[in-house]
């Protein structure tokens, strides 16, 4: 919205202070993620800019905290970097066993909340559903009941039913709390979706698998997979359910970050938020490509 | 329903942990983090694998009897070997949440002392062998810090030492300093503390600074806290500092008046899933040797007596290690030792006494 | 439709019937039903999966909150045996009214009970359990059982003779209370109420008293961080608005980064900034704003949990606010403008109303989820800084008093409930948008 020719001076000047102030708030938003990212580059133990850094000093900057992310936990950390010194990092180091554990846990717990949670929002979405808003209450509530409840209750639950400590249980609740994401995109994607297509397809003698699979599945996939990545960024930033039902076996990203802020906040927790925050740049990129897809593809927006 | 629920998922677990877990043999222990697991890792860890082929996994807790305490009455034990302090050991082995163990498997001292005449009076308990003595004490931070505090007085006067404080968010010890800095005699702390008033004492001693106070939980918060800056004095576990100092270069001076003494010792869950790996371990790393081994790496004294003349240089292979352990002479002018018995009895309600002041 | 069963023949009910005779009613029916189950049997498998995962642990955890039987049985550690304890004693409150003096036979009961206790090795867990109900009572039980085999009658005297606080009233009606190992002493703990020996219920002493102030905390900081969320969050909201879509899907991103972006990274970055040899700190004592040695103390308390609570929260509430002030069209203001309206009024009376959904939606969902917040304050809000999640955690990990701890999760979680119910009501899930 352009300033209207016929603002009065006080207009103009809160139309241009208006700006300043969203700027700044701006600036509130984005600053904290962005300023990570230069100090984790600092040579000193530090989380201040150094007189170095700031005067772009080469001297003043270093990649150590992040070599230290490889040879945190390593048997022999210090030896020649052959084969065996990067067999022992994949093995032995810390924050790689972390993160081959984060995949492993986002991996299985997107599968199968993305594959449980579509086939639900298909149901969900059609207005017949028996029961319909009392459903789509429970499926969601994961995402609103405060998750300290939901691990206290799955800590006791786990000890009991023999699930704690195990890849299975982390999964199982992971999944649980990425649910409701992908309830909510697909549900989003299936509103404007266009039912004439699939009566079209059945009367043209498709069986209902193939029309699903023909029809639905591609109208639909921009949702599935924005929640496929809502759900898989739920579990690989979640740290509270892992706190609880645990074991050091299936330690994650965030638990091990948990562990090191509580410990001592060394600069290699800021180059693992760093590599934190780039992964969520291309996890943003990659749904924002999708949405626009996805809004083509329904004709819903010229954007 | 709990077996078959339980069957129903092994499979798939099994399917997923093979991935990552493979070893036969291994032990689980649970310690204090930082530079303390570091000196265990160094000292005990590594030459265990190295001679049993047991691989031991290293897990951090601020305070190890908490969690085990926790997994034992939850029945999910992944807890083989747990380094407790002295009073938890006893309140946890009352509880029958401990094994109990044969201090016949202990090695003898190379001389050939037997086990239970080497080690320290009270350093051998029914479920537990202790490895160190430590002590908790106050240290400050020389750069942020004008003057140099020398008394645990010091610690509690606001107006000749300004600045932000560190304390353990935890009622043992700070009680005690807080008494004695009020000017109570070491050995009348505990007399003190038995009473009512003692104890209503010590919190009022402790509202002096209340507001000044950063809460800090696991042993390498200390050393950071000074180093930020966001204290100026703090207490903290004599082997933090030491390392920090000593080992990092911080600029941090430990003030032993009003230290406080206590022993760590191994215990062993019940339940643990790895009890002959476990029992192997406390033995292994409680020999004559491993304790001063230990000590090369950290300013705790060792338990055994036939340790003390074997501790030298600190590893850095110039500093003298006598002197930094808080047994030295000149280190024990006020100090007192951990009264374990009152604090195994009364931990809970004084902790939760501590919570309730915490919270107001 | 009956009006067109004139044109057919068959005309039994006068009814409409489909090719294979079957009336088009019942069809219709039954390929509603199908229909209907067809959608059903999609929702099975997740409804059943959540059941399992979420509806039935947290169930559980609320039946622990008003189950205790650390006083009436014991669980072997070893072997899992189950053995009931303290049954003499329980017989003698069965058999006495609440408020009865105990005598001799209660004491001698008690003794009794403690020596079982000394071979079970289960003095502590009793005590805890009376502990729970009675603070100081727990070193009580593991002295006395320590010494209770050689106790001899008289017990009265006996007893009394190892600790006089025996004969405490309060130490009787706890037991009492803890005989029963259903029990509601735990909410009434949960709200720092106590029961008298009369059995009344009274608040605690004052210097016991913590929850209620926590409660009382956790819906203020929440409040306070909802409204500095809304205040932020209005203005990008409104901006992002108007301007042009692709100036404002580019100024989007600012929003969608931290909510994409990992929350302990955010927790730790407000660390990094605001210690005291922080960022903010130094910034401000370059540009002289303070003195060197007069930098603000702005983490680990409740600054810290204000402003980074803020930040972590701030998305959640531009993004509704944003996707209703997008379907506002500008022509109600140019019409108002034209009707002499001025700027402050067109927006007063005209802009803002249509936008009171949007605050709705994102306030509600700050509210909530400010409420139940535990990894930021538990980082940076120092001890005044703390949220009731916190002592949850605290009850769940430090204390171990797991029935408190249930009992709080049950409180907090009935007024998260309320508000989700509130929700539903005025926003609608269905409306609930990410990103």
């Amino acid at each position: 919205m352009a300033l209207a020719t016929y603002a009065s001076p006080t207009e103009k000047a809160w139309y241009y202070a208006y700006r300043v102030i969203c700027a700044l708030i701006f600036v509130f938003l984005i600053s904290p993620i962005l300023i990570v990212m230069p100090l984790s580059f600092n040579a000193e133990p530090y989380f201040t800019f150094t007189r170095e850094m700031l005067t772009l000093d080469p001297a003043g900057y270093s990649t150590r905290w992040y070599d230290l992310l490889l040879t945190f936990g390593m048997e022999a950390p210090d030896g020649p970097r052959d084969g065996s010194w990067w067999a022992d990092a994949w093995a032995n180091a810390a924050w790689i066993n972390a993160a081959k554990n984060s995949v492993i846990i986002g991996f299985f717990s997107t599968i199968l909340a993305t594959v449980l949670g579509t086939v639900a929002a298909l149901g969900l979405s059609r207005p017949e559903m028996p029961f319909r808003r009392i459903i789509m209450a429970i499926l969601i509530s994961p995402m609103i009941v405060p998750l300290i409840i939901t691990a206290t209750g799955l800590f006791f639950f786990y000890s009991w039913s023999g699930l704690a400590n195990s890849y299975v249980g982390v999964v199982f609740a992971h999944a649980t709390l990425g649910i409701p994401f992908v309830i909510i995109t697909v549900t989003a994607t299936l509103i404007g979706f266009d039912h004439s297509l699939t009566r079209a397809a059945a009367n043209l003698g498709a069986s209902p698998t193939t029309t699903f699979f023909k029809i639905t599945m591609p109208l639909i996939l921009p949702g599935v997979i924005s929640g496929a990545l809502f759900a898989f960024v739920t579990s690989f930033d979640e740290v509270v359910v892992v706190l609880f039902i645990a074991a050091h076996d299936q330690q994650t990203i965030p638990r091990q970050m948990w562990n090191g802020i509580r410990e001592q906040i060394s600069p290699a927790i800021l180059s693992v938020a760093t590599i934190l925050v780039i992964i969520s740049i291309c996890l943003l990129t990659t749904v924002e490509i999708l949405r626009r897809r996805s809004e083509k593809l329904r004709g819903l927006s010229p954007t | 329903m709990k077996t078959k629920f339980y069957l129903a998922t092994t499979a798939m677990v099994t399917g997923l942990m093979a991935a990552s877990v493979a070893s036969a043999q291994e032990v689980t222990v649970m310690s204090w983090g930082g530079a303390y697991t570091k000196s265990q890792v160094e000292a005990y860890h590594k030459p265990f694998t190295a001679m049993t082929g047991i691989s031991v996994n290293s897990v951090d807790a601020s305070n190890p009897a908490t969690p085990i305490k926790a997994q034992v009455e939850a029945g999910n034990v992944t807890v083989d070997v747990a380094d407790v302090e002295f009073s938890d050991a006893i309140r946890l082995c009352d509880e029958g949440l401990l094994v109990e163990l044969d201090h016949s498997m202990l090695p003898a001292a190379p001389d050939g002392t037997p086990a239970a005449d080497d080690f320290i009076e009270g350093a051998l308990q029914d479920c537990a062998v202790a490895n160190i003595v430590w002590s908790t004490v106050f240290a400050y931070n020389t750069e942020t810090n004008a003057n140099a505090p020398d008394s645990i007085d010091d610690f509690f006067n606001l107006a000749d030492f300004p600045g932000n404080r560190g304390l353990r968010k935890n009622a043992k010890a700070n009680l005690e300093m807080a008494l004695m800095a009020d000017g109570v005699p070491a050995s009348e702390v505990y007399d003190l503390l038995e009473t009512d008033e003692g104890v209503d004492r010590a919190f009022a001693k402790l509202d002096t600074i209340k507001d000044s106070v950063v809460w800090w939980e696991s042993g390498a918060q200390p050393p950071q806290l000074l180093a930020d800056g966001e204290v100026v004095m703090s207490t903290a576990y004599n082997g933090r500092i030491f390392n920090a100092a000593v080992g990092e270069g911080q600029p941090f001076e430990i003030v032993w008046d009003g230290q406080v003494m206590d022993f760590d010792l191994f215990v062993i869950p019940q339940g643990a899933p790895n009890m002959e790996e476990a029992k192997k371990f406390i033995a292994f790393a409680t020999d004559t040797q491993r304790l001063a081994d230990q000590a090369s790496w950290i300013s705790y004294g060792p338990a055994r007596k036939s340790s003390g003349e074997l501790v030298g240089l600190y590893s850095d292979g110039v500093t003298q290690m006598g002197p930094h352990m808080p047994t030295a002479a000149a280190n024990l002018e006020n100090a007192l030792v951990n009264n374990f018995e009152f604090w195994a009895d009364r931990d809970t309600e004084l902790n939760e006494r501590f919570n309730a002041w915490l919270a107001q | 439709m009956v009006d067109m069963t004139a044109d057919t023949d068959q005309n039994d009910a006068g009814e409409l019937r489909t090719a294979d005779g079957q009336p088009l009613k019942s069809s219709l029916a039954r390929a509603q039903r199908r229909a209907r189950t067809r959608a059903a049997i999609l929702v099975a498998p997740l409804l059943l999966f959540v059941l399992i995962t979420f509806v039935v642990p947290i169930g559980q955890m609320l039946f622990r909150s008003i189950h205790n039987d650390g006083f009436t049985m014991h669980t072997s550690i070893s072997d899992g045996v189950k053995t009931p304890i303290m049954v003499n004693l329980r017989d003698w409150f069965d058999d006495n009214p609440r408020g009865t003096e105990p005598d001799e036979a209660a004491y001698e009961a008690l003794v009794m009970d403690l020596r079982l206790l000394r071979e079970l090795r289960a003095p502590g867990q009793v005590g805890t359990r009376i502990n729970y109900e009675h603070s100081g009572s727990r070193s009580l039980f593991t002295k006395t059982a320590r010494r209770a085999d050689r106790l001899e009658a008289p017990f009265k005297e006996a007893v009394l003779d190892v600790d006089e606080d025996w004969a405490e009233p309060e130490l009787w009606s706890a037991m009492r209370t803890a005989s029963n190992p259903y029990t509601l002493s735990f909410y009434l703990a949960a709200v720092d109420m106590t029961t008298t020996p009369e059995g009344d219920i009274v608040s605690v002493d004052e210097n016991r008293q913590i929850y209620i102030n926590l409660f009382i905390r956790t819906l203020w900081l929440s409040a306070l961080i909802t409204g500095l969320c809304f205040l932020l969050g209005f203005p990008v909201a409104h901006l992002l608005a108007i301007l042009p879509m692709r100036t404002s899907n580019l100024l989007m991103i600012l929003v969608l980064l931290p909510f994409w972006t990992s929350l302990l990274v955010r927790t730790t970055s407000w660390m990094v900034l605001l210690q005291s040899q922080g960022v903010v700190n130094d910034v401000m004592v370059a540009m002289g704003i303070i003195g060197d040695d007069g930098r603000i103390q702005m983490m680990y308390n409740q600054i810290g949990t204000i402003v980074a609570m803020t930040h972590i929260l701030l998305p959640f509430m531009i993004l509704p606010m944003y996707s209703v002030m997008r379907t506002i069209p500008p022509s109600y203001a140019r019409a108002a403008r034209s009707l002499g309206a001025t700027s402050w009024t067109t927006f007063r009376r005209i802009y803002f109303p249509q936008t009171i959904p949007g605050i709705a939606a994102g306030s509600m969902l700050v509210f909530i989820l400010a409420v139940g917040y535990y990894i930021t304050p538990a980082l940076v809000g120092g001890s005044d800084g703390q949220l009731i999640s916190n002592l949850i955690a605290f009850h769940m990990q430090n204390s171990l008093n797991w029935s408190l701890a249930a009992a709080l999760a049950a409180l907090l979680l009935f007024g998260v409930l309320i508000l989700y119910w509130l929700y539903d009501r005025l926003v609608g899930i269905d409306n609930m948008k990410l990103g």
